[in-house]
């Protein structure tokens, strides 16, 4: 299954990963997202910006249907995944949630050591055949997160006592070991300094290569930096989506034009 | 009359309040930020003075009052009559007290009309110092923190302070209250050891308990005061609990936190804390009149012969009633782990039950092992459901099918017993002094390990 996939991605990487078409979301009475249409391109990273309260999260959770776990949130439309629905009734969340990863805005490692914050996905998934090869998928995870040099040597301590742009590094491990197709990420720098930002910055850029990306963000030179698409979110409406750099220097929509240049939000 | 002196003093504290806050005002003259504290605070600065002083006089002045009549008259019966006892004195004053009251007295006669008559004179006496100390002491306060108003007189500083004094007052009657209970525990349970000879090593280690058997020859025997059986079946009888309490509660907590729908929680919760309303007493005739014959029948029918009271009963009906406890505890502490972790492990493709069972539960164990902690101190604590239905015998039998017997009923047996208190408190104390013990440690236990997760989770 990984040789067919990557014969396909030879072929082009700009196949478009996730598709939503007419997605409505609402939260009880109040309508979160507001019929959006979008194409997510594979190895590629997306931007989703806008002022807070504009749906970017709650559109983001759409794609992992982790809104399934709030009770009052209700969706309307198709979001496919390859081509598959994936709120066709014969979809489990569960196994959904393993190929389209999660890194949230507060580092959240568990209370386990940091070996076991990162097996934590391949045990559940059965990822690993042998204790040795669950070593592998270990330290592969922690090196994919640029964390290994730093705790290569305290495995077993608890993920909790690292500092946090490592917890939120540790976090990115921890989602990246469960080799996901798609990393959803909802402002991960958020809690964190300039130099840690500037190391996730770093990791984002790398992880493209394997997954299509899509990071929620409020730094707009953060969408800058690394995104290679943008899509501009306004009250529940996707105003504008396009080449990263055409949105920053040259938006269509008097509304992302405000937003960027700083009149609103 | 403390009690009306009481509300007088209220009643001028009141009033200070109101005067103080006005003469602020006015102080102020239409200019509220002219003065360092807010009206309001000048008047509860007074108000708390006159409260302070007045209350303080007045309990002062009517003890030492109280205990002038009473040394006084003793001295006065002592003189006419030199011959009598000190309780025979005692009963001549209670009885010229009820004749000054105008109530029925055991006797009378010439003495007691004398002494009644010396009360009434003492008692006036007295009520007149109360009345007029308390109320000057409670007027001079009024006036000295009135006249000490001014634009910059920091009343607010102050009432803070005397406020932080009060609530340390507070804590300190807590804390002495405590320290006063264990200090008699102890004083008892050495003077008991006392009488069996120093031989700690037969209540501790001995296999026998009758305490007062050897009462009647006056002497104590170190060989009948063996609490074995009494540690065996309280444990025996908490173990049993424990068994029921645990797992029911814990489950039912996971499932009210994670896995119910907010309509079946806001229905369950309060009905699962409503068992713990249930006054022990009912759990207790529940299992003697319920519990334990449903077992002996059942038990006959298998060919099985149960005791009436057993183990098994108390040890049951005492589980269902911790249920609410460990659950209710435990349910606040899951709840209390952070959705974002909750959420991480969704997102990596986690259950539910992989989600509770791998983060939420590890994560909430130090609290929920205190949960199962204070279930075990409330287990062996408990009285009244044993007295009814786990029997008074003290055999030294791990069958939960028979009648064993705890710490507690052995303390209500000899408190209630026949025997005169004064000496059934010696064994009853030293019980009691042990079940503290062992309910402090158990304790300490929970929050020490509270505290080590803590440090390796937060």
């Amino acid at each position: 299954m990984d040789d067919v996939r990557h014969l396909e991605n030879d072929v082009t990487t700009q196949t478009p990963k996730i598709t939503a078409t007419g997605v409505q979301i609402y939260y009880a009475d109040n309508h979160a997202i507001k019929d959006v249409n979008v194409e997510i391109l594979d190895k590629t990273v997306t931007a989703f910006i806008g002022p807070s309260g504009c749906g970017k999260s709650t559109f983001l959770r759409a794609i992992n249907r982790m809104n399934d776990t709030i009770d009052i949130c209700r969706m309307e439309g198709t979001i496919t995944l390859d081509g598959q629905d994936i709120y066709a009734p014969g979809v489990d969340p569960v196994q959904l949630r393993a190929k389209v990863g999660m890194v949230f805005q507060k580092p959240n490692p568990f209370p386990k050591s940091i070996y076991d914050n990162i097996a934590y996905g391949p045990r559940i998934h059965g990822l690993a055949a042998s204790k040795a090869e669950l070593d592998e998928i270990v330290e592969k995870s922690l090196r994919r997160g640029a964390i290994w040099d730093e705790v290569k040597d305290r495995l077993d301590q608890p993920g909790t006592g690292l500092s946090g742009g490592q917890q939120q590094r540790l976090c990115i491990a921890r989602a990246v070991a469960t080799a996901p197709e798609v990393l959803l990420m909802d402002e991960p720098c958020s809690a964190l300094d300039p130099i840690a930002t500037e190391q996730v910055e770093e990791l984002i850029t790398e992880l493209r290569q394997n997954f299509a990306v899509i990071i929620v963000t409020h730094s707009m030179q953060q969408a800058a930096r690394v995104s290679q698409k943008t899509a501009y979110f306004h009250l529940g409406n996707l105003v504008e989506y396009g080449e990263t750099g055409k949105i920053f220097t040259n938006p269509e929509d008097p509304r992302t034009e405000n937003y960027i240049t700083g009149r609103i939000g | 009359m403390i009690a009306a002196m009481f509300l007088v003093v209220a009643l001028i504290a009141l009033a200070a309040w109101v005067w103080a806050r006005a003469k602020a005002v006015s102080l102020a003259a239409g200019d509220p930020s002219s003065l360092h504290s807010r009206p309001a605070y000048h008047g509860l600065y007074a108000a708390l003075w006159v409260m302070l002083i007045g209350w303080g006089v007045l309990i002062v002045l009517s003890v030492a009052s109280a205990s002038y009549t009473q040394n006084t008259l003793m001295n006065e019966i002592g003189q006419a009559a030199p011959e009598t006892l000190r309780i025979e004195r005692q009963l001549i004053l209670s009885d010229a007290r009820a004749i000054a009251a105008g109530t029925v007295a055991s006797k009378s006669g010439p003495l007691r009309e004398d002494i009644a008559l010396r009360y009434g004179t003492l008692s006036q006496l007295s009520f007149w110092l109360v009345l007029i100390g308390t109320g000057a002491a409670a007027l001079a306060a009024a006036a000295v923190t009135l006249r000490q108003i001014t634009p910059e007189w920091r009343a607010r500083n102050r009432t803070e302070r005397i406020l932080r004094y009060v609530l340390m007052a507070m804590a300190a009657i807590a804390v002495l209250t405590t320290l006063g209970i264990v200090l008699s525990l102890i004083f008892e349970t050495l003077t008991f050891f006392s009488n069996i000879g120093w031989r700690v090593d037969k209540f501790l280690f001995g296999t026998t308990w009758s305490p007062l058997s050897g009462v009647h020859s006056g002497q104590m025997d170190p060989n009948k005061v063996g609490a074995v059986p009494l540690f065996a079946g309280t444990f025996l009888i908490t173990l049993i609990a424990m068994i029921v309490a645990v797992p029911v509660g814990l489950f039912a907590a996971i499932y009210l936190s994670d896995f119910a729908s907010a309509r079946v929680r806001a229905i369950v919760k309060p009905m699962l804390e409503l068992l713990a309303g249930i006054p022990t007493v009912v759990y207790g005739f529940f299992a003697a009149i319920t519990v334990a014959p449903f077992i002996r029948n059942t038990g006959e029918s298998f060919g099985l012969s149960i005791a009436s009271e057993s183990a098994l009963a108390a040890g049951v009906v005492m589980g269902i009633m911790i249920i609410p406890f460990i659950s209710s505890l435990s349910d606040d502490v899951i709840n209390s782990v952070p959705q974002s972790l909750r959420d991480g492990s969704y997102g990596l493709g986690a259950t539910k039950a992989e989600t509770m069972r791998q983060v939420v539960l590890p994560a909430a164990l130090p609290g929920i092992v205190s949960a199962i902690l204070l279930g075990i101190s409330r287990a062996v604590g408990e009285t009244m459901i044993v007295v009814m239905a786990a029997g008074q015998g003290a055999n030294l039998t791990a069958n939960p099918l028979e009648a064993v017997t705890t710490v507690t009923v052995q303390i209500v047996a000899l408190i209630t017993g026949d025997t005169e208190a004064s000496t059934a408190a010696g064994p009853a104390f030293t019980l009691g002094f042990t079940l503290f013990c062992v309910t402090l440690a158990m304790n300490v236990v929970a929050l020490r390990i509270v505290r080590r997760y803590r440090e390796l989770y937060d």
